[in-house]
């Protein structure tokens, strides 16, 4: 931010001699206001109407096309509606607590923000523990939930709170154990300094710089989602056994604020693994306009980012719910020693070759690209299969 | 940091650790101890120990009181109103507290010179870098005694949960 408010200032846009201080303020001030109002809250609401339209669509039904072209303005619908709704606070609840909640789970997926690498010059505060500070504020989520499970004083909040512990605290140990990979291969915690140790070609990306990264990078996105509680590991607020978990008791906008931050932190889960994994902004430099090449790597790193959203959202389409037993399992008996043996590998790795192995990047590439051809061709088989009409015009 | 904001954060984090004490239901005392926790971990980052405060808040407010919960709520504890009598208890108490007072107040008034002294700060101090080195280096010992002691913890918890669980007549309160 210092940077683009610097060569703004060299380039004359405040006068000769400008007040540094105040127009960094503003610049800062300005920045969170685009950010938070411009991008996170949207971006929550939009991904809701998209979550529902490819959900519909893969369960061949409509889905919510009513308001606006195709249904687009859904979002701000439901949004106005849980406004107009009225705030019910549970007679027995822990009033303090019940109303304080929906709070502290909106500051978790705030907090982030501050260091989301857009572009080279494009961030809040390039701190040198970016990740670290990352991992750290959303780790405040849990808090958030369980306090909301609790002081509803409801069997079935109380037991989504739960679920909801077991799962977060369980998860940010394989995920925190994914994220070192990166940050060993980066040498710093900083967002932009992970970023710029990795080129704007998929073989220079970390995802494919070893095996180890990337099974890191997998390991991370699964925890992440368990983290976000995302399907298939959804069990704090399974409907079909919890009515809604820890949101039970909520109405109108403080259940709103659960389910804002729900749905934004699939854009924090996607801009962690872009950042540490898929190259985060690095484009080719075509331009030497700052203006240019600031625009086309915020359109890079959004793209790459929503397009692990949209896979998120696919995955919740696809597959069912798992036991609570197995999702222990799966973090406990596989995630959590895959990570340790990554972490133990991508060390060894970087003491046998200090600059990089040339070949092995080629090797993870093609591997990774046999996989996406396979999968094409078992979903192209059974699109081959099904009746086409409704897969073929999204605008039903 | 500035001092109003060293004095605004400290206020907070008395407020947070004297809510611990006089909050009647232990739900309440151990978030007014995560109050507490995050705004040491915010004094540590404005002291520039970035690495160690955000370690903080992702161990201690993240982790281990998500813990403490789970053991309050499956004890089943509720708010209890203060018992009567006690009174060894209190004056045991009242000794102990008065001793660290005490303690705290001779810092005050005689500093030691370790504390008064300006000593230069390496640039790169707070840094995950700074912090390896020392854990690494003079440190290891001690870093390395208290994973061993880690260990016991761990091994010493399963071992009791075993004997809970293979004691003949099941878990307390559990189905016989």
């Amino acid at each position: 931010m210092q940077q683009l408010a610097d060569s703004l200032i060299a380039q004359g846009m405040f006068g000769a001699n400008p007040p540094r201080d105040l127009i960094y303020a503003l610049f800062i001030f300005v920045f969170s206001l685009i950010v938070f109002l411009g991008i996170a809250f949207p971006f929550a609401g939009i991904v809701s109407w998209v979550e529902r339209r490819v959900w519909a669509r893969m369960q061949s039904r409509c889905g919510p096309n009513r308001v606006g072209p195709n249904g687009f303005l859904q979002w701000l619908a439901d949004g106005l509606k849980h406004i107009c709704k009225e705030d019910l606070i549970p007679a027995d609840s822990d009033p303090a607590l019940f109303k304080f909640a929906p709070y502290l789970v909106i500051l978790a997926f705030t907090l982030p923000w501050a260091v989301m690498p857009f572009s080279s010059q494009l961030i809040l505060a390039d701190l040198n523990v970016g990740i670290l500070y990352m991992t750290s504020v959303t780790a405040l989520t849990v808090v958030g939930v369980l306090m909301a499970g609790w002081a509803s004083n409801d069997k079935w909040s109380l037991i989504g709170g739960i679920r909801s512990a077991a799962q977060i605290v369980s998860y940010e140990i394989p995920a925190g154990l994914s994220i070192f990979p990166a940050v060993l291969m980066a040498g710093t915690l900083s967002m932009q300094g992970i970023i710029k140790a990795q080129g704007w070609a998929p073989w220079t990306w970390f995802a494919f710089s070893n095996p180890f990264t990337f099974i890191a990078a997998n390991v991370l996105y699964i925890s992440a989602l368990a983290e976000g509680n995302r399907t298939p590991f959804d069990l704090p607020e399974a409907e079909s056994e919890l009515v809604a978990g820890f949101a039970t008791e909520y109405s109108g906008m403080r259940y709103l604020f659960f389910f804002a931050a729900e749905w934004g932190n699939l854009f924090i889960i996607g801009a962690i693994i872009t950042t540490l994994f898929l190259g985060g902004w690095q484009f080719p430099l075509i331009s030497n306009n700052a203006v240019v090449m600031n625009v086309l790597q915020l359109i890079t790193f959004n793209i790459k980012v929503l397009f692990l959203v949209f896979i998120s959202v696919w995955v919740r389409g696809t597959l069912p719910r798992v036991r609570i037993d197995q999702l222990m399992s799966l973090c406990w008996k596989y995630l959590v020693p895959i990570s340790f043996v990554d972490l133990v590998g991508t060390a060894a790795w970087i003491a046998i070759w200090p600059s990089g192995n040339s070949v092995a990047p080629w090797i993870m590439l093609a591997l990774f690209l046999a996989i996406v051809v396979t999968f094409l061709r078992r979903v192209l088989h059974y699109f081959r299969r099904s009746k086409m009409e409704l897969y073929l015009s999204p605008t039903i | 940091m500035p001092l109003w904001l060293f004095i605004f954060l400290a206020a907070l984090a008395i407020i947070g650790a004297a809510g611990v004490v006089l909050q009647r239901h232990p739900v309440h005392s151990l978030l007014s101890l995560v109050m507490t926790l995050v705004v040491i971990a915010v004094l540590f980052i404005g002291l520039g120990a970035a690495t160690v405060g955000f370690l903080q808040m992702i161990v201690y407010a993240g982790a281990i009181m998500v813990l403490f919960l789970f053991v309050i709520w499956l004890l089943n504890l509720q708010s209890q109103p203060l018992e009567p009598g006690h009174l060894a208890l209190k004056f045991l108490g009242s000794l102990g507290s008065a001793a660290l007072i005490a303690e705290l107040l001779l810092f005050v008034v005689h500093p030691p010179p370790a504390i008064t002294q300006n000593r230069a700060v390496a640039m790169d101090f707070g840094s995950i870098g700074r912090l390896a080195q020392s854990l690494f280096t003079d440190y290891l010992i001690a870093f390395e005694a208290t994973s061993v002691l880690l260990l016991v913890g761990v091994i010493g918890g399963v071992a009791l949960a075993r004997r809970t669980t293979a004691g003949g007549g099941g878990a307390p309160g559990g189905t016989p």
